[in-house]
C-alpha cells in the first residue's frame, strides 16, 4: 500500500475529537470512562485491589469516589511506580497501575523485568495510549516498541485487546494470574465484539471463518481486519480472522493451524513491524517451516505484515498516521489482495 | 565473662531485644569470617561493600526487626530490604543463623543452583523480603511494603539499606517525595554511606553529598551517625518513632568501605569485587580473629 503524503483532514473537521484528552473529565469520553469504570468494579469485587496511577488519576474518578484509600497517585514517576506495586504485592495486595504505554511500558522496561517479572508479583500493568493514539503529541509519545520489548520478558503475560469489551474481559481475568501482566489497550478501536467474550489465556479468538486466507491481527488491527474480511468476501476472498488478544502465552498452535489451512497469514498490528505480532507468527511459521511444507505438498506458507515501518515515524493526528501507515480496512484488504496475489503468480 | 552468642534460632525476635554493642561488635566480625570463607568457596565477591554494613546488618537481625525466623512469611514481621544486593554475602550467614537457611546452603554460594547468589533472591531464600540487584529499585519497593502495611492497619516497619552511590538512581528520589507525601514513618531507609561507588570515591566521580539536607528536604526525619559503631546503631534503632508517625527515616550511616580489614580499607576500590590469595586471607582472618578474642578477653 502507498500512503499519501502529507495527509490533512479537511475544513472544519474536528480534530480535537480525533484525540483522546486523558487530563479532562470532558475527555474520558468512551473507552476512557469504560475502563476507569471498571477499575472501579475490579475494586467492588475484590478487596485486595489497589490501583496506582502515574498521573492518569482522571481516568480515575469513580474508584476515587468509592475506594479513596485504593487510589494511590504516584504523579509522573512511572519508574517509581512499578517497583511500589511491586512492594504492595509483595505484601499480599493486588495492585493495577495505570500509566501512558510510552512511559509505562519503554521506559520501566527494567523495573517491570526486575521487580515484577522475575519475582513473579501478581501486578497488571494497564497501559493507555499505546501505539500512534498520542501521536500528535510528538514521537516521544508513540508506544510503537512495546510489544517488542515485552515479549521476551519471562513469566510476563501479555494482552491486547481488540476493543473495549475485550479490554474488560481481560482486565477481570487479569485478576486471577498468578504473575505479572500487560494489558496494552488501544485507543479508537473499532468495535468487534457485542459483549464481553470469552478469551482463554494464551489462545487466539476466531473471530471470522475463512478458507483462502487467515488475518491474525491485534488491538486496533482486529476491527480493520474484520472491516477488511467482509470487503474481500464481497470481491470473492475468503478470509479467516483470528483475533491475537495474547501475545504471550502466544497460540503457536493458532498460527500452525491457520498454515496448513489457508496457507497464507497476514498479520495486522499498530506496532512496529520488528518485535511484534508480525515477528511472533514469523518465529512460529519458521521453526515448522519445514513440516508445514510438506504438509502442503511442498507449497510453503506465504506471510506478509500490516505494520509500521522500522523508520522514524510522522507525528499527528492518530487517524491521520493510521490512514497513512495503512492501517485501516482498506490497508488490509490491499495487503491481503497482494499477498493472494503473490501466492497464484 | 558476658556471652558473646547472638539469639538462637525459631525464636520470635521481639523488636528492641536485649543486644549490647559488644554482642553486636562480634557478630560484625563473625560475619566478616563467614563472608571471607564463602567468598573463598566461591572465586570472587564483593568483600569492602559487606564489610562496610557489617555492623548495620548485625544491628538490624540481631537487634532492632521484629522477626519469626520460624514463620518467614508472618504478615506482620519487621520487612528488610537489601537495596545494595551485592552485599548479599552478608546476608546468608546471618539467615543461616537465625534458622532461615539450612547452614550448608552458605557452602553452595556462588554456584549453579544454589538457594544463595551474589545478589539475594526472593524466590529462591526464604527471609529475603524482595529481590535486589538492580540499584535504585528498593527503596520503591519498601514505600510500597510500607504503603501495604498502612492499608492493612499492621504496625510492622519496613527497613531499606541502600548505599551512597546507589542514590545517584533517579528513582531513589521518586520514592523519597512520595514516601513523606505519603506520611509513611513506618519506611526506615539506612544509608551505608561509605563513599565509594565501583570505580572509585563518590565525591570525586560523582557528588552524592549532602546527604541529611537532600532527605531533610524531601521531608524525612534524618539522622546521621557512625555505621560502624554499634552504640550508635542500637541508640538510633531504640530512638525510631512510632511506625504510626508521619515522617519517614532516614539514617545516613557514615562508613568505611573495607571495615575491619586494614588491606580493604587501605584500598576499597581495589577490593569492590575481589578474592583474597592466600597470604592475604591469612592476614584478614589473623586480624579479625585477634580483635574477637580480645574483645572476649576484655568482656
Amino acid at each position: 500500500m502507498t500512503a499519501a503524503t502529507g495527509s490533512t483532514t479537511g475544513a472544519g473537521t474536528d480534530r480535537s475529537a480525533a484525540m483522546e484528552d486523558v487530563f479532562s473529565d470532558e475527555g474520558q469520553a468512551s473507552s476512557l470512562n469504560l475502563l476507569g469504570h471498571a477499575m472501579a468494579e475490579l475494586a467492588d469485587k475484590h478487596d485486595d485491589v489497589v490501583v496506582l496511577s502515574a498521573d492518569m488519576g482522571s481516568a480515575l474518578t469513580e474508584l476515587r469516589e468509592r475506594h479513596p484509600e485504593r487510589y494511590i497517585e504516584l504523579g509522573i514517576a512511572e519508574t517509581n511506580t512499578i517497583s511500589v506495586a511491586a512492594g504492595m504485592a509483595a505484601s499480599g495486595l493486588r495492585p493495577y497501575v495505570l500509566a501512558f504505554a510510552p512511559f509505562g511500558m519503554i521506559k520501566c522496561a527494567e523495573q517491570i523485568r526486575t521487580d515484577l517479572s522475575a519475582t513473579m508479583m501478581p501486578v497488571t500493568l494497564v497501559t493507555r495510549l499505546s501505539g500512534l493514539a498520542m501521536g500528535y503529541f510528538g514521537t516521544s509519545h508513540h508506544a510503537v516498541e512495546d510489544l517488542a520489548i515485552a515479549r521476551p520478558i519471562t513469566n510476563l503475560t501479555i494482552m491486547t485487546p481488540a476493543d473495549n469489551n475485550a479490554a474488560l474481559g481481560l482486565l477481570e481475568a487479569s485478576h486471577d494470574l498468578a504473575g505479572p501482566s500487560l494489558l496494552r489497550v488501544s485507543e479508537g478501536a473499532m468495535p468487534v465484539y457485542d459483549a464481553v467474550p470469552e478469551l482463554r489465556r494464551g489462545r487466539f479468538v476466531r473471530v471470522r471463518e475463512g478458507a483462502d486466507i487467515t488475518i491474525i491481527a491485534t488491538g486496533v488491527g482486529v476491527g480493520c481486519a474484520v472491516a477488511a474480511a467482509a470487503d474481500l468476501a464481497g470481491r470473492g476472498i475468503d478470509a479467516a480472522v483470528l483475533d491475537a488478544a495474547y501475545i504471550k502465552p502466544f497460540d503457536a498452535e493458532a498460527v500452525l493451524a491457520a498454515a496448513r489451512a489457508t496457507g497464507a497469514i497476514l498479520t495486522v498490528e499498530e506496532h512496529n513491524i520488528v518485535g511484534g505480532l508480525g515477528s511472533a507468527v514469523a518465529e512460529v511459521l519458521g521453526r515448522h517451516a519445514g513440516e508445514l511444507t510438506a504438509a502442503r505438498g511442498g507449497s510453503p506458507v506465504r506471510v506478509a505484515s500490516v505494520a509500521l515501518p522500522d523508520e522514524d515515524l510522522e507525528v499527528g493526528v492518530p487517524t491521520d498516521l493510521l490512514e497513512h501507515y495503512g492501517i485501516t480496512s482498506a490497508g488490509v484488504a490491499s495487503a491481503a489482495t497482494e499477498l493472494l496475489g503473490r501466492v497464484r503468480s | 565473662m558476658m556471652t558473646l552468642t547472638p539469639q538462637t534460632a525459631g525464636t520470635v525476635l521481639e523488636r528492641g531485644r536485649c543486644a549490647d554493642p559488644a554482642q553486636l561488635a562480634h557478630r560484625a566480625d563473625w560475619l566478616r569470617l563467614r563472608v571471607i570463607e564463602m567468598i573463598d568457596r566461591a572465586g570472587l565477591g564483593h568483600y569492602s561493600s559487606t564489610f562496610s554494613c557489617a555492623e548495620i546488618l548485625a544491628a538490624l537481625y540481631y537487634h532492632a526487626l521484629r522477626l519469626d525466623p520460624a514463620d518467614p512469611d508472618w504478615p506482620d514481621r519487621d520487612r528488610f530490604l537489601l537495596g545494595k544486593g551485592h552485599a548479599a554475602v552478608g546476608l546468608w550467614p546471618i539467615l543461616a543463623d537465625l534458622g532461615y537457611l539450612p547452614t550448608e546452603a552458605l557452602d553452595t554460594f556462588g554456584y549453579l543452583g544454589s538457594r544463595v547468589g551474589d545478589h539475594p533472591d526472593m524466590r529462591t531464600a526464604p527471609g529475603v523480603d524482595f529481590s535486589s540487584g538492580s540499584l535504585g529499585h528498593n527503596l520503591s519497593v519498601g514505600l510500597g511494603m510500607a504503603y501495604a502495611a498502612r492499608l492493612r492497619g499492621s504496625d510492622h516497619r519496613t527497613f531499606v539499606l541502600t548505599g551512597d552511590g546507589e542514590l545517584h538512581e533517579g528513582q531513589v528520589w521518586e520514592a523519597a517525595a512520595a514516601a513523606s507525601h505519603y506520611r509513611l514513618g513506618n519506611l526506615v531507609a539506612i544509608v551505608d554511606a561509605n563513599g565509594f561507588i565501583g570505580s572509585g570515591p563518590t565525591d570525586e566521580l560523582l557528588g552524592i553529598e549532602p546527604l541529611a539536607q537532600r532527605f531533610a528536604a524531601f521531608g524525612w526525619r534524618v539522622v546521621e551517625l557512625d555505621g560502624n559503631d554499634t552504640g550508635a546503631l542500637i541508640e538510633a534503632f531504640d530512638a525510631l518513632p512510632d511506625p504510626g508517625s508521619e515522617s519517614p527515616v532516614c539514617l545516613i550511616a557514615r562508613t568505611v568501605k573495607g571495615k575491619g580489614v586494614r588491606l580493604m580499607e587501605e584500598s576499597p576500590r581495589a577490593w569492590h569485587v575481589g578474592y583474597l590469595d592466600s597470604g592475604q586471607r591469612a592476614a584478614a582472618v589473623a586480624e579479625i580473629t585477634m580483635r574477637m578474642t580480645k574483645r572476649e578477653a576484655g568482656a
